[in-house]
């Protein structure tokens, strides 16, 4: 499931937990350098490429008209994917997507459906018959810890950029497409009883138990994924939750609300 | 998730909800244990308009062999829906919704097993939706945890499940299929009956206080929940008779 780790680095990890400390000297809810590179693919309607500390993400997005679901005859359609290729990992295998990148491409999805990121009705072309439909596709391409979160940010960073192709399609003019929210998506892992944001790889490992809080704007949880075998007591998931708050209120003013 | 403002569905009448439920009310459940003659333990629920059926095979031989692990038993979890089980025809087969609830699902149930007693086997839990009305998943841990007790699987604890839901800014546990499809919130949680959470997701939107009610208010409905699966299971067992041993002194 993860990637390998020797006992020394385990046990190295762990003592230095209990004494309060991390691996690269952070506190235990200090993220990594993040950065945000914008239209770094310039065939694709939307992009960004997210570092978070040594993990590297990018994320395109396509756009074309197609018909919209039943239910939901006037609005757009959103479909993400993930693809967790065999460069960025030892552990990642070719092939169709394993539970891990379909679990990571819904986790993602979530964040921008719940959050009501994108106005789906603006992207409406001839209701019941043609609607616009926006591919999320996430290209993870080293993971040194916390894809979700890098994941996430490269999703809303790249839809924030996005242009609606009309043109192409002989529907009028290209227009920004209307986003409304940026959800932002903080990852923490429990380990005796310690909580840590944003783990790196060697973290993910030692520690069973991950959740992801995704908050919105105005400062709710639109989503959430406890993710591995272990368990949380109430009182480490409010705490989680509510530091969480904070660190996406932090990422999303000094990131994307430029 | 639909907007409220979209529909003209009432959710409330006279304080209570569309099945007369009061907001913290579950839905009626009905266990019962042992219903597979194949398997070595099996459950079949209903939660509501849910009917689920779960099968637990194991500890067996793991199949492929390269999937073994040396100090413990794996455990696979398969969540299925019938393709009738729903209002349009699902088709049949895995889709991503049910690879992810297959595996969170596994994850909710992993923490209880003891599979160090079982090093290079596998224990197989398979879950079938006969009929779908919200709240399949958490009804499906719920049968699984059953059937895993009826297969004699070493537990350290029970794994009880449950969902609270918004609907028109009122926090309700166990939503059904109207709430859920035009409601605001979903919060499924799987706990074990001394409050540690081994399942947790949401999709909507809560602010922090309204997250802290629905927790308290999943929980509240979990423990109800384990008092029906412990009678359900004590009610079997309690009715098989001790075989009898005769013992002989050796002349």
């Amino acid at each position: 499931m993860s990637s390998v780790i020797s006992e020394i680095r385990k046990d190295f990890i762990y003592n230095l937990i209990l004494k309060g400390e991390r691996a690269d000297g952070r506190n235990f809810d200090q993220y990594r350098e993040i950065s945000i590179e914008r239209d770094v693919i310039k065939k694709a309607e939307g992009s960004a490429l997210v570092k978070l500390g040594s993990s590297q993400v990018l994320v395109g997005i396509k756009m074309q008209p197609g018909e919209p679901f039943p239910d939901s005859p006037n609005r757009g359609v959103i479909i993400t994917n993930a693809e967790l290729v065999p460069l960025a990992s030892p552990t990642f295998e070719p092939g169709p997507p394993n539970e891990i990148g379909i679990e990571l491409a819904r986790v993602v999805d979530r964040g921008v459906r719940e959050s009501k990121a994108v106005d789906l009705e603006a992207l409406c072309i001839v209701p019941g018959k043609q609607v616009w439909i926006i591919f999320i596709d996430v290209h993870i391409l080293d993971d040194c810890g916390n894809i979700l979160d890098a994941a996430s940010l490269g999703a809303i960073a790249a839809l924030l950029t996005t242009k609606v192709p009309a043109s192409k399609f002989g529907l009028g003019d290209d227009f920004l497409l209307p986003v409304k929210d940026i959800p932002i998506a903080t990852t923490a892992i429990e380990f005796n009883d310690v909580l840590m944001f944003d783990p790196d790889v060697d973290e993910e490992t030692i520690a069973n138990t991950k959740l992801t809080v995704i908050t919105t704007a105005n400062g709710s949880i639109c989503g959430m994924q406890k993710s591995g075998t272990g368990v949380l007591k109430p009182e480490q998931i409010y705490r989680i939750v509510d530091i969480a708050c904070e660190k996406a209120k932090e990422i999303r003013e000094k990131f994307l609300e430029a | 998730m639909i907007d409220m403002d979209e529909t003209d569905i009432s959710f409330f009448k006279d304080g209570l909800r569309l099945d007369g439920r009061r907001t913290d009310q579950l839905r009626p459940i009905k266990i019962e244990v042992g219903v597979l003659a194949r398997a070595d333990g099996s459950c079949y629920i209903e939660m509501g308009g849910n009917k689920v059926i779960a099968a637990v095979y194991g500890p067996r031989e793991v199949h492929p062999r390269h999937l073994q692990e040396v100090t413990r038993a794996i455990v696979r979890y398969r969540y299925n829906m019938a393709s009738f089980s729903v209002e349009e025809r699902k088709r049949p087969g895995p889709d991503r919704r049910s690879y992810e609830l297959s595996k969170v699902s596994r994850e909710a149930l992993e923490p209880v097993i003891l599979t160090s007693y079982f090093p290079r086997s596998v224990i197989d839990v398979f879950v079938e939706v006969l009929q779908a009305d919200a709240g399949t998943r958490t009804a499906g841990i719920n049968a699984a945890a059953v059937a895993l007790v009826d297969a004699g699987i070493p537990m350290k604890s029970m794994i009880s499940a449950c969902a609270a839901g918004k609907v028109a800014d009122t926090i309700v546990l166990d939503p059904m299929k109207e709430e859920d499809n035009f409601g605001q919130a979903d919060l499924p949680i799987a706990m074990t009956p001394n409050g540690d959470i081994t399942l947790l997701q949401m999709d909507g939107n809560l602010s922090p206080d309204e997250f802290h009610m629905a927790v308290e208010m999943a929980m509240k409905g979990a423990r109800d929940i384990y008092e029906i699966q412990r009678k359900a299971l004590v009610e079997k067992y309690s009715q098989l008779e001790a075989p009898a041993v005769e013992v002989k002194a050796c002349e």
